[in-house]
């Protein structure tokens, strides 16, 4: 077989040609019309587009990388509206500048959603350029021109370049972005297909670089100690001992502000190689004043959770109809049921780690930072270096890296304030890495939960009444995203009768968003329980479920955030028949069906297992069909899906992260259970791409894998899953 | 300190390390090697895979003065503008997510594909068992390495043609 490097992965932006043409575009998120407005609240973004005479077309791509393909995708969309040939493009990452680019964020899955029409706009500017360059050479009326392959071509067959239009292209005016016009989606090329990644040359040769990578003249390397117990504060340790240890240069208290999502207190150790401060971390023997610690301890938050599901009550976010009395009507069909999930980890692959140089200035310019940050939230960096350390938010410059995972663990700015105030201390930059544990030990963990939830069905076994107790965590009175609990979530619109409480305790341990926050632990309470409820019926699952989804209606029309169920009832009906829905299954086999809908994205999912007398538990295939509009690039959406459901299944089956007196018990991966390659299901993927706005895929197809596998299970066994980890019931997936 | 002398991709490195310093640090750190990742440190892993005489191993838990052979790291899995079948696999089934476990899984299937031509489910089950991905992209793994191992020729190397180099 012969094949050649592909070109796109070596070219640097050194390389282009001078007289080439780059366009910069300043389009305010504003300008895409007022429902994208809404959605995503207020923003700019721009992107560059470059063309060198040799016909590379360089795009920009603005958003950090962490794996959701966005670095692929957004430029396909460009490239697309331009008639680029995407063989000649080239992508690389934009430096930060929110003076150019707007906030450069990823989460949410809202990044496709925020940007397809800009990167349209981006891509067909372009091209009107080209055309009026085209125009200008050729003398062709415009109208007789097209953009397409990498050229202009008139009516008469003449045609020219990208590359040989570039010089004059750029002298062209910018068009008006209102008018536009965008290709008919009929005649993409580029939208729609499978594009392997745009860095997966470089990935698969060792040359990608990510934040840990980062390396500075004079750079010293950094580990930072933190207490054990979340939040203590670091009195002394055993300076001179480590101090003397090879290849260290200094170690330090750091007080800090006692702000977990900025600068705790701990102890830094400054050296030579990160080996050497890594020992030097492990010889540590650090006092601690744990009075303003987390005293958190498993075991009550359980017997707190549990004491507020028994008790019931909590503030009513949403009713209707009356609860109390379909309850009371149906009692001879009623049922109730607890569920409950734990805190787990986000546990990047690349641990936490930031390259740092604080550097003192003038009085008159004042001190700089400037650092290298693998974040998914670089816009909201300087604000914060300000208000910690001083620095004018014009003094700080931020380079994004490459992420190793982001899952939401990497928009919090903690890693960066400690590189920054080591490296202030220490003179010099400082590459500071978290070691596996100290990743593990100090995250913003997915928040674990209790939910209790009752059911009642009329007499034709049909469901009339749903009351859910929902009872989540807030620390400081604050809730993470994954403790919220909205008043629109299915099926609250979809019945009669229905009722949502909730109920919160504060805690010490400190959560954040942990992909599909919120909907990845509630899908699995509502999906279970709705089957718990067919099951009470006698009625088969599938038809069940349509039924509550009623007629095919938006609920609420135009907000793209609201469940539509003629959307619904398609990816339900469509994985059931890939499933092979209702056929027999051997003994110790089932299948298991789930919905959920968040990210404006409808998904449904069926599971196949089979578990032995031993509770061996063998996931053997998923099917999943997900509604999220037109698909960018195909394979990168299947692998979305494909990655969800195995980091679904990962967490469900085995992680739960537990902590004692403030400390998380958990260090590293042999004490917290990971998926393998050998119990990673067959996944098949189907999109049904709708006319609906196109939305991002990276997180929606996590949330109905834990009940459709929890589904499963009871089909093959009889025994309802009601917790997670299935660890704790007993389960090894194997 | 003391010092070594270690081959790695072909060419020696003269090295003045503490003995116990893990081949992954002198590498990343000390040879500006950095495709070679740190993932966990305990060898439960596999980010920081390379071959030492061709065998897969766990560079976080071997100490230079352990390190008696051959060192290659992803970067000097192929030489020049070569690329290994398996890495050719790796872009034509596009695999990587955020990319930061692969390295190391394709030392771990290059080690695989040496020994084994064509690797059943459960080989390429028990080879690829230390190499952790949290993007969760086993699926795609596996289909590389049955690609590579249908593709390959018989120097193990797919021949670039020059012709579009940049
Ligand atoms: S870093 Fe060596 S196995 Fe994880
Ligand atoms: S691709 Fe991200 S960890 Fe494997």
């Amino acid at each position: 077989m012969k094949t050649t490097m592909n070109r796109r992965g070596f070219l640097k932006a050194s390389a282009l040609a001078t007289g080439g043409m780059m366009l910069e575009f300043s389009l305010p998120l504003s300008a895409i019309g007022e429902e994208l407005g809404t959605l995503v609240g207020s923003g700019e973004l721009n992107a560059y587009v470059k063309i060198a005479s040799d016909g590379t077309i360089t795009i920009y791509s603005a958003n950090p990388e962490m794996g959701q393909g966005i670095k692929t995708a957004l430029p396909m969309i460009i490239a697309e509206e331009m008639g680029a040939r995407w063989e000649d493009v080239v992508v690389l990452q934009s430096p930060v500048d929110d003076s150019k680019y707007g906030r450069q964020g990823a989460g949410g899955s809202t990044t496709i959603p925020r940007s397809f029409d800009l990167m349209r706009q981006v891509g067909a500017s372009a091209r009107e350029m080209l055309i009026g360059a085209a125009a200008e050479s050729m003398e062709v009326p415009r109208g007789e021109l097209e953009a397409k392959d990498s050229k202009v071509t008139s009516t008469s067959g003449h045609s020219l370049t990208f590359g040989q239009l570039a010089s004059l292209a750029v002298k062209q005016p910018i068009p008006d972005p209102d008018t536009l016009k965008f290709k008919d989606p009929e005649d993409y090329t580029i939208i729609g297909t499978s594009v392997s990644g745009v860095d997966n040359l470089v990935i698969a040769t060792g040359m990608s670089r990510f934040g840990i990578d980062t390396s500075v003249p004079d750079m010293l390397y950094a580990v930072y100690h933190k207490c054990p117990a979340i939040g203590g504060k670091a009195v002394s340790f055993n300076e001179a001992e480590i101090k003397k240890l090879p290849g260290i240069v200094d170690a330090f208290i750091i007080d800090g502000n006692g702000d977990v999502n900025q600068l705790l207190s701990g102890v830094a150790i400054v050296g030579r190689d990160t080996w050497s401060v890594f020992a030097a971390k492990d010889a540590l023997k650090v006092k601690w004043d744990e009075s303003a610690a987390s005293k958190d301890d498993w075991d009550e938050i359980v017997r707190t959770g549990e004491r507020l599901q028994d008790k019931g009550g909590g503030n009513v976010i949403y009713r209707a109809g009356d609860v109390d009395l379909a309850l009371r009507r149906h009692t001879d069909r009623t049922i109730e049921a607890d569920y409950s999930y734990p805190f787990v980890a986000h546990l990047c692959m690349e641990p936490m780690n930031t390259t740092a140089h604080y550097k003192k200035g003038s009085a008159s310019t004042g001190d700089e930072i400037e650092a290298w940050v693998p974040t998914q939230a670089a816009y909201r960096i300087p604000s914060v270096m300000n208000d910690v350390f001083g620095v004018s938010e014009k003094n700080v410059t931020i380079h994004q890296t490459r992420l190793g995972g982001g899952f939401g663990r990497r928009g919090s700015a903690e890693f960066v304030c400690e590189a920054v105030a080591i490296s202030k201390r220490a003179g010099k930059p400082v590459k500071l890495t978290w070691t596996r544990p100290d990743d593990m030990q100090h995250d913003f963990y997915r928040v674990a939960g209790f939910q209790h939830v009752k059911g009642s069905l009329d007499k034709q076994g049909r469901l009339v009444a749903w009351d859910q107790h929902f009872i989540g965590m807030t620390r400081n009175g604050e809730g993470p995203s994954g403790s919220r609990f909205s008043p629109s979530e299915f099926p609250l619109l979809n019945l009669p009768n229905t009722r949502g409480t909730m109920s919160t305790f504060d805690i010490g341990t400190p959560c954040g968003p942990w992909r599909a926050p919120g909907s990845n632990t509630h899908a699995f309470v509502v999906q279970s329980f709705i089957h718990e409820l067919a099951t009470l019926a006698g009625r088969d699952h599938l038809e069940f479920l349509l039924e509550i989804m009623g007629e095919r209606r938006w609920l609420e029309p135009g907000n793209i955030r609201a469940l539509n169920t003629g959307r619904a009832i398609d990816v339900i009906k469509l994985v059931a028949e890939k499933a092979g829905w209702g056929r027999d299954m051997p003994e110790g086999s089932g299948l298991g069906l789930a919905f959920h809908f968040s990210h404006a994205a409808h998904v449904a999912e069926v599971a196949e297992v089979s578990v032995d007398t031993q509770k061996r538990l063998r996931v053997h295939k998923l099917w999943a069909v997900a509604d999220v509009g037109p698909i960018i690039n195909l394979s990168g959406a299947t692998s979305q899906v494909q990655g969800s459901i195995i980091d679904g299944l990962s967490t469900m089956a085995g992680q739960k992260i537990t902590m004692s007196g403030g400390r998380i018990e958990q260090h590293n991966l042999d004490d917290y259970n990971v998926m393998r390659i050998a119990q990673a299901p067959d996944v098949e993927v189907h999109f049904i791409q709708s006319d609906n706005r196109p939305t991002g895929i990276g997180e929606p197809g996590l949330p109905p894998l834990a009940p459709a596998v929890g589904n499963a299970i009871f089909a093959a066994t009889g025994v309802r899953v009601r917790t997670m980890p299935l660890t704790d019931l007993g389960y090894r997936l194997v | 300190m003391a010092n070594y002398t270690i081959k790695v991709n072909g060419a020696d490195h003269a090295v003045d390390a503490d003995p116990a310093m893990p081949l992954l640090w002198v590498l990343r750190d000390r040879l500006g090697l950095v495709g070679t990742k740190y993932g966990c440190g305990i060898a439960q892993c596999g980010a920081c895979t390379v071959h030492v005489n061709g065998h897969a191993v766990r560079s976080c838990v071997l100490p230079i003065s352990g390190v008696s052979g051959e060192v290659t790291t992803i970067e000097g899995l192929a030489p020049g503008n070569q690329l290994h079948p398996l890495q050719q696999a790796w872009i034509d089934e596009d695999v990587p997510q955020c990319g930061y476990c692969q390295s190391g899984q394709i030392m771990s299937a290059a080690a695989l594909l040496a020994a084994t031509r064509e690797p059943s489910d459960a080989d390429i089950d028990s080879a690829m068992a230390g190499n952790f991905c949290r993007c969760g992209t086993y699926i795609r793994i596996r289909a590389a390495i049955k690609r590579a191992a249908r593709s390959r020729d018989v120097s193990g190397l797919v021949e670039s043609s020059g012709e579009e180099q940049a």
